[in-house]
């Protein structure tokens, strides 16, 4: 009510305010070195900073739509709901793959995520989950790598890695951390593939997909892998897993991230995009374009 | 939990689902056949849809509505002595779904309706689910299953593949399944329709 009868007004401060604005917009008699400048009275004329508010209804409820609280009430924000990591160990070393589309409901927040986070240069990490909680100990992670390294002469191992991460996590554990993360590198005992999350779970493993579209990947990946595929054909079967997850889950697309690591170390391959993969032979219309299942007897062309 | 898959190739179709039938935690059944031939080349797989207090089973509500469609099918043949073309088929019991589903207890049930149409040499499939949305599709999956078995599919179908490979393409929808879900199913009943009608087939 307040708010109404504020808006119609014409005495009330905002009116003013607003009157004030007008004025200044229509104002042209300031010479063309002061455009754009309000000469440090900028505050009085466009009324005191502000917050930026979704323009909702009940800004609340809109927000309440993007956030986790309905899973933890004690935790406020998160993105990147919807993901498709993936990972698999194979004879040439190790495929990162990761799509690129943030989410936040219903809206995608941005296509252009990096979710291969490049701990060092032996050793990546995959996003899924929290953003932040991601980046932040991921990158806390290699910090501490560096310092083994320092400390022991020799670089850390896959294993040792993700079990600090693991370990770390675990001390965190329902706080609220919310990451499914995938370590992955080459050390002494050759390839290695480590699933980290936040529940403290930590396992090894030759193959693994996270997050809302693994279903799908897993659907391609797993009828495609085997352990002697060569560098092309690895590197082709997780382009194609996640392009999988980005046509079939809403909450994954955009682009594709290809990373390769090798024994001396990691190698990014590509950015691909994944609407340009289907458009150019992944997709199932134009694999199949022009084939048929019908089957009309010979005899009838004979005639 | 309850997954059914279906597929045509050149000349045929095959359908697929679970056989078991689960109260609870327990499974009942081990070898329910939840595929009604509805009339000498028309295949449905039906599923019951997990509702916000039943867990995910084809329950009386659902054998209902295929018993429901089965006897009406069966007495359009009966009275024009010729039997509705699948595509005829499909509209008939999309209306049904969609009439039942505004009505004080809506039937909830998931659909796969699959055939061979004789008079144009060529099978047709149709998705059909609860709320009566229904789509012709070249291969289609319900259930759980369906997260693993769509992406393989957009893979590896292919719409001339003779029954062979049609059959192995489908052994790999299963296997994934089997290998990456939970509470995946153990045994499946596969029905082929073609131009000789319908037939059971083992992998």
């Amino acid at each position: 009510m307040n708010s109404l009868v504020e808006r119609y007004s014409t005495t009330s401060p905002t009116a003013l305010l607003r009157k004030a604005q007008r004025l200044a917009d229509e104002e042209e008699e300031f010479s063309d070195a002061a455009w754009g400048s309000t000469a440090g009275f900028g505050n009085i004329v466009k009324g005191s900073p502000s917050f930026m508010v979704p323009n909702a209804p009940d800004p609340t409820a809109f927000l309440r739509l993007h956030t986790d609280d309905h899973a933890d009430p004690t935790c406020r924000i998160k993105i990147q709901h919807g993901t498709t990591t993936l990972a698999f160990r194979f004879q040439g070393g190790v495929i990162v793959a990761v799509d690129s589309r943030a989410t936040a409901g219903s809206y995608i927040a941005s296509g252009t995520v990096k979710k291969v986070i490049e701990i060092n240069p032996y050793l990546l990490g995959t996003m899924a989950g929290g953003a932040a909680d991601c980046q932040y100990w991921e990158t806390y992670l290699g910090m501490h790598c560096r310092l083994h390294e320092l400390r022991n002469r020799e670089r850390i191992s896959v294993s040792a890695a993700s079990k600090y991460l693991s370990n770390l996590v675990y001390s965190y554990k329902g706080m609220g951390l919310s990451m499914g993360t995938m370590i992955c590198g080459w050390d002494k005992t050759g390839p290695a593939v480590f699933y980290v999350d936040s529940d403290g779970t930590r396992l090894k493993g030759d193959l693994f997909s996270v997050g809302s579209g693994s279903t799908f990947a897993y659907g391609v990946l797993d009828q495609g892998y085997r352990w002697d595929l060569t560098d092309e054909e690895a590197q082709e079967l997780g382009r194609r897993s996640i392009y999988a997850a980005g046509h079939r889950d809403a909450f994954s697309g955009n682009t594709c991230n290809l990373y390769h690591v090798k024994e001396d170390g990691w190698k990014f391959i590509g950015n691909y995009d994944i609407a340009k993969l289907h458009n150019e032979g992944y997709g199932y219309d134009i694999r199949v374009e022009g084939r048929s299942s019908a089957n009309p007897p010979e005899v009838a062309t004979a005639a | 939990m309850e997954t059914s898959f279906a597929l045509t190739g050149k000349g045929y179709l095959i359908m697929a689902a679970d056989t078991t039938a689960a109260r609870s935690i327990v499974k009942m059944k081990v070898d329910e056949d939840k595929i009604k031939t509805l009339s000498p080349h028309l295949l449905m797989a039906y599923s019951g849809e997990p509702g916000k207090y039943q867990f995910c089973f084809t329950d009386r509500d659902t054998i209902q509505f295929a018993e429901f469609v089965e006897r009406n099918i069966r007495l359009y043949q009966i009275r024009n002595l010729y039997a509705l073309r699948p595509a005829a088929a499909a509209s008939w019991i999309r209306r049904s779904l969609a009439e039942s589903l505004r009505s004080r207890r809506p039937y909830s049930v998931n659909l796969l309706l699959g055939g061979y149409d004789t008079a144009t040499h060529d099978p047709h499939l149709y998705w059909i689910d609860y709320l009566g949305t229904l789509t012709e599709v070249p291969f289609a999956a319900h259930g759980y299953g369906s997260y693993f078995a769509l992406s393989l599919l957009d893979r590896y179908h292919d719409p001339e593949a003779p029954l062979e490979e049609g059959l192995a393409t489908l052994k790999r929808c299963i296997d994934e399944v089997s290998k990456r879900l939970v509470v995946s199913p153990s045994n499946y009943k596969i029905k082929v329709v073609d131009k000789d009608g319908v037939r059971e087939v083992e992998l």
